[in-house]
């Protein structure tokens, strides 16, 4: 599929954004200055920004609790995020959500979740939505191969075939739900637990973002033409831990790092686009140098933000009480 | 005006909310019911208990949606569709069900207003039904809405009649916030005058249904009608009860129990529910924190043993409060007044 400069570049600079933002997170976290706990996306930017190159503001999408990625792919803007992140007033929730529930409905972004599985029923109702209000919508989401275990996920595929709902499952494989290998934990195949719903499956490798773009983009047509449900199961590797602070000592060694040099969707796309000259390198160095400066200035700005107040303890709770 | 069902009066709140606002759909186990049967007959239930019946059939199958047996996965479509522009009315059949859905309900609808910073609204309600008294045992007879009270972020409403339905599930379904709506499963055929057109009632405002100087009785659902009964009968002996049906657990009309409760100096709370951490102790705390000075008398609670619901007619008797144990209750702190002033 050939895909327009704009769109290359529009996506090379998610991933890039997503990979500076959490490679900063990783050194912030360790200064202990960011509250509670994070998870980071880096290794696996190929697949949001690759789902979301097919999106628009119209389209809904439920992230998991290593959500910065979906959000960064899906529009949410990164110095609202890091003061999020640092629990400040000015954060995207305010400072009442933090790192696993950064949510922007305005945007179609029904929150990152601190429940694994919380996420694909949402989009069932989202997909509801979209079908009821005849917007042309379609609801995604992203669970990881833990998440596909849980009870949540697997009603969700059944309901969605029964109400031929216009929903996206994207099934995250990084092979590790915490800290059990999905060899352990997942019996059978995403493909015949698929199959078993009569859920059309497609899948892909998640470093690469072009085939990644190419199978999502087949994915979210089926959906969005009123065909029903499809499964999209985009195969990963995680960099970090499950949170920051996780030693990964159940990782042989030398497993990331092979990641990293033979599947870096970042050195890969630049690779790929300069070789046929799709792209000129310059103009990725200077997306390079853009992002550099974003996350900067985001960093410096969450940590010099006001902090909420004792007023907002009990704000928000209800819009009316 | 004209006698209507508590089944009917939520049949036709549910109906005349659904032709004012396109955005409002139901879903549930068999609301409409018959789908992808072999006599191919939709709309054959109107839900298990009938209450549902019809709409199917004015509103379609766009607006009302049968579902799997699944209720993590429609519970939790309830709450998704709710975020993003529609504003469903999920039927749980029996609230004990909520041990196969709370994630949905708990983490996910309750929390989203507060965990987004105030950017989300879920205008969503939750039907189900609640209470012993039908001898459906232990699983299908529980009074859980003090679970839901515990819950930020959740509003929870048990209506003690027919007219309180219509008023109360229009409200609801009106309302932003998550809802959870709770109907006692003895009640679908009790009848009063309930008004043709749609009206709503206020959360947070309780209803004073008997107006007296002795004993103030707080009572939640059905309960409010054992109370009026045991109140009526008091009466004739020259006691004299105030009646509060709170209507809402969550808000709670904490102003009028204490307003009450400072002139009538006695307290008895009646709450179906298990006892530990229920209505009963909450409101109980309430008082005591807040108008322990104006107490003549111990508070007592009218509840169920610590047990589930038993089974059999006899157990299930033993089990639930009534008009004769409120009235006891009554002449307790009554009593208690009498016993200190001998002394």
């Amino acid at each position: 599929m050939q895909i327009a400069h704009n769109i290359l570049l529009r996506s090379y600079r998610s991933m890039r954004t997503i990979r500076d933002f959490e490679e900063r997170l990783h050194v912030e976290f360790a200064t202990g200055e960011i509250p509670g706990f994070v998870h980071l996306y880096c290794g696996e930017e190929a697949s949001g920004v690759g789902v979301c190159a097919h999106l628009t503001d119209t389209d809904t999408i439920a992230s998991t609790h290593r959500g910065h990625g979906h959000c960064i792919a899906k529009g949410v803007g990164v110095e609202g995020m890091m003061a999020e992140i640092y629990g400040r007033k000015t954060g995207v929730c305010h400072g009442k959500g933090g790192s696993m529930h950064i949510a922007d409905l305005s945007l179609g972004m029904l929150g990152a979740n601190g429940i694994v599985g919380g996420g694909p029923p949402l989009i069932c109702g989202a997909a509801l939505s979209h079908k009821v209000l005849k917007d042309g919508g379609v609801a995604v989401a992203f669970y990881g191969d833990g998440a596909s275990n849980e009870g949540t996920t697997l009603e969700s595929l059944n309901l969605a075939m029964v109400w031929q709902l216009p929903a996206v499952f994207v099934c995250e494989d990084n092979g590790y739900g915490e800290a059990t290998g999905a060899s352990y934990a997942c019996a059978g195949t995403q493909k015949a637990r698929a199959a078993g719903f009569g859920m059309p499956y497609f899948e892909c490798d998640g470093t690469d973002f072009f085939a990644v773009h190419e199978a999502a983009g087949q994915a979210i047509a089926h959906a969005r033409a009123g065909n029903g449900p499809v499964m999209l199961h985009v195969h990963l590797a995680r960099w970090y831990g499950h949170f920051e602070g996780d030693a990964m000592t159940y990782r042989i060694n030398g497993e990331v790092a092979r990641e990293r040099a033979e599947h870096d969707c970042l050195k890969n796309f630049r690779q790929r686009v300069t070789e046929v000259s799709l792209l000129d390198p310059s103009a990725l160095d200077e997306i390079d140098a853009s992002v550099k400066d974003e996350i900067e200035a985001a960093v410096k700005a969450a940590k010099s933000a006001p902090l909420p107040e004792p007023a907002d303890l009990e704000a928000d709770v209800y819009v009316s009480y | 005006m004209s006698k209507k069902s508590f089944r009917q009066a939520i049949n036709e709140a549910l109906r005349q909310e659904m032709q004012r606002d396109p955005r409002i759909i139901l879903m549930g186990e068999d609301i409409a019911g018959g789908q992808g049967g072999s006599a191919g007959v939709v709309d054959a239930w109107g839900g298990v208990l009938g209450v549902t019946k019809g709409l199917y059939t004015e509103f379609g199958p766009d607006r009302v949606f049968d579902t799997p047996i699944s209720e993590a996965s429609y519970i939790g479509a309830a709450v998704g569709a709710a975020a993003t522009g529609l504003r469903p009315v999920a039927e749980l059949m029996f609230v004990d069900f909520v041990g196969c859905c709370l994630d949905q309900i708990m983490n996910q609808a309750a929390k989203f207003r507060y965990m987004f910073g105030g950017k989300a609204r879920t205008p969503l309600v939750i039907r189900a039904m609640y209470g012993a008294g039908f001898n459906a045992a232990a699983q299908h007879s529980q009074a859980l809405y003090p679970l839901f009270t515990h819950i930020p972020g959740l509003k929870v409403v048990i209506p003690s009649s027919p007219y309180e339905a219509k008023g109360l599930l229009i409200e609801a379904i009106r309302d932003d916030d998550p809802v959870i709506f709770l109907e006692n499963k003895v009640m679908y055929d009790d009848e009063e005058e309930v008004p043709d057109e749609p009206y709503t009632i206020p959360f947070g405002e309780a209803n004073l249904t008997r107006e007296g100087d002795d004993v103030t009785i707080v009572a939640f659902g059905r309960m409010v009608n054992f109370a009026n009964e045991a109140a009526d009968r008091l009466e004739k002996d020259g006691i004299s009860c105030s009646v509060i049906d709170p209507r809402t657990t969550s808000p709670l009309d904490s102003a009028t129990i204490l307003e009450c409760v400072e002139d009538t100096g006695r307290l008895v709370i009646v709450d179906e529910s298990s006892p530990r951490c229920n209505m009963a102790t909450d409101v109980a705390a309430l008082v005591v924190e807040e108008a322990f000075e104006s107490l003549k008398a111990p508070i007592r609670r009218v509840v169920p043993p610590h047990t589930p619901v038993p089974f059999a007619t006899v157990l299930e008797k033993l089990y639930l409060p009534d008009a004769a144990r409120i009235e006891s209750a009554v002449r307790s702190v009554m009593a208690y007044k009498k016993t200190k002033q001998d002394a």
